[in-house]
């Protein structure tokens, strides 16, 4: 594949602050490699605002190998862009064509305000965690591997469900805003493990609770989330969540 | 249980249930309309028409009926005004059409036309036969009535339409309501979205045949 440049328009949401209404701004970026990433891409654009003395645009990013989940951004209508089953850290821009226009907008969720430009505050997730995303260990000695069997399919299933990076590109295209597929995720995770079922039932009621609180909507079944999930958590996960809150309520 | 109803898990097993009951009302609904294709003047659909509207049972099953499409309505209705709140602010630019299907996204406006569609169709049917004919002690047959009413081809329209939305409703619906329950797996879910998709066509194209061959004289 060999590297070409590209010149490029870009709508930028900026926003100052939490309290201020933000809007789009238009700017071009020229030769930039189709071997760069998104983030890349902005990292140049930024450079060039700090040379014009201009606020550079604030944006979340972190280990930019596609695992910890902090760049999120709205790419031309899609969450992290059009690519699927990736993060906005691992798009290139050989998936876009010379002369393209790009909108890029931060995570839109009342649970999810919009810190600074395409910095939304996802402190939700956390809340949602601290209710029920953790398992009771013993103290003492660490267990000898392998004492605790686990079947094949439990254990890949589990494994699956514990890829969530908890990064909210289901939140932000999902027509609800709705949390479910990772709140399922994370349920899931723990439920298929004998690790995980002392808090069996306290988990799903609670983590739901917080769910609801927090302000996500609903799941309308749409599986939006599950396409545009960087690591594609499938939306099986949301049936489970079902399944073990429906159980959990019948006790 | 208060606490499970009040979830936004609960809202929508509500759904899901009311949902499948309304399913099976229209499998109900539909077999007794089909006996108009025996085209025999309607003795048959009559005879049907008549146990349904007399059976003690099927009447107390039709004052659960219309709890049913009340809870089915009113759930929905809590539920999208939650999930608007849930975003005050759209997006300028969003590509859903990339990650679902538009009658998926599109279940109130769908449930809308389909409930609009409903009041205009009892007012035809339901109301005529429970309560003007009672009332005026006429003796016109249900027959008879679709005969007068289908002679109106913008009715005829209407009510194809209708099935179209109806259509896709169910077409989302079905699989939804199972998947809101909390079955899904990889050997199950393949069988439920085939049932769901040949019920979603079948059921409305065998209604919508109704008003047309009545129109048409095919059915006589």
């Amino acid at each position: 594949m060999s590297e070409k440049k590209l010149n490029l328009t870009l709508k930028v949401w900026r926003q100052k602050n939490a309290k201020e209404a933000g809007n789009f701004i238009t700017y071009k970026v020229t030769d930039i490699s189709t071997d760069m990433s998104f983030l890349e891409m902005f990292d140049v654009l930024n450079e060039q605002l700090i040379n014009k003395g201009e606020e550079p645009i604030a944006f979340d990013h972190d280990c930019r190998e596609g695992i910890c989940g902090m760049c999120s951004m709205y790419i031309n209508g899609r969450a992290h862009g059009p690519a699927q089953g990736t993060t906005t850290c691992q798009l290139h821009m050989r998936k876009f064509k010379d002369g393209d226009t790009i909108t890029v907008e931060p995570w839109r969720a009342s649970s999810f305000p919009v810190i600074k430009d395409l910095v939304v505050d996802r402190s939700a997730f956390d809340h949602i965690i601290s209710a029920g995303g953790f398992v009771s260990v013993n103290t003492g000695n660490a267990q000898d591997a392998n004492n605790l069997p686990v079947p094949k399919n439990d254990a890949d299933n589990a494994f699956a469900a514990a890829a969530c990076i908890g990064c909210g590109a289901c939140v932000a295209a999902c027509k609800n805003s709705s949390a479910m597929l990772f709140v399922s995720a994370k349920v899931s995770q723990l439920a298929l493990l004998p690790q995980g079922q002392i808090e069996r039932e306290t988990r799903v009621l609670n983590m739901v609770k917080t769910m609801d609180d927090e302000g996500f909507g609903s799941c309308t079944n749409t599986g939006a989330c599950e396409a545009e999930c960087p690591k594609e958590i499938s939306v099986e996960n949301i049936a489970r969540l079902n399944r073990e809150y429906l159980m959990a309520n019948l006790k | 249980m208060n606490r499970f109803l009040t979830s936004s898990l609960g809202k929508k097993v509500v759904m899901a249930l009311t949902g499948l009951f309304l399913i099976s009302f229209l499998l109900v609904h539909c077999g007794i309309n089909a006996l108009i294709f025996y085209n025999d003047g309607g003795v048959n659909f009559n005879a049907g028409a008549e146990f349904m509207g007399t059976n003690p049972i099927i009447r107390t099953v039709e004052i659960i009926l219309f709890i049913g499409l009340v809870l089915h309505i009113y759930q929905a209705l809590i539920l999208t005004l939650g999930n608007n709140k849930a975003r005050p602010v759209k997006y300028a630019v969003n590509a859903a059409a990339e990650n679902s299907k538009w009658y998926s996204r599109s279940m109130g406006l769908l449930g809308t036309l389909i409930l609009m569609f409903l009041i205009i169709h009892l007012k035809h049917f339901w109301v005529t036969s429970r309560f003007t004919d009672q009332i005026t002690g006429g003796h016109t047959t249900l027959f008879d009535e679709m005969k007068v009413i289908f002679s109106e081809a913008w009715v005829v329209a209407l009510y194809d339409l209708a099935m179209i939305s109806l259509a896709y409703h169910l077409l989302h619906g079905f699989y939804s309501a199972f998947q809101t329950l909390g079955l899904n797996n990889k050997k199950y879910t393949p069988v439920i979205k085939l049932v769901g998709a040949a019920f979603s066509i079948i059921i409305p194209f065998v209604f919508a045949m109704m008003p047309l061959a009545m129109h048409m004289g095919w059915v006589k």
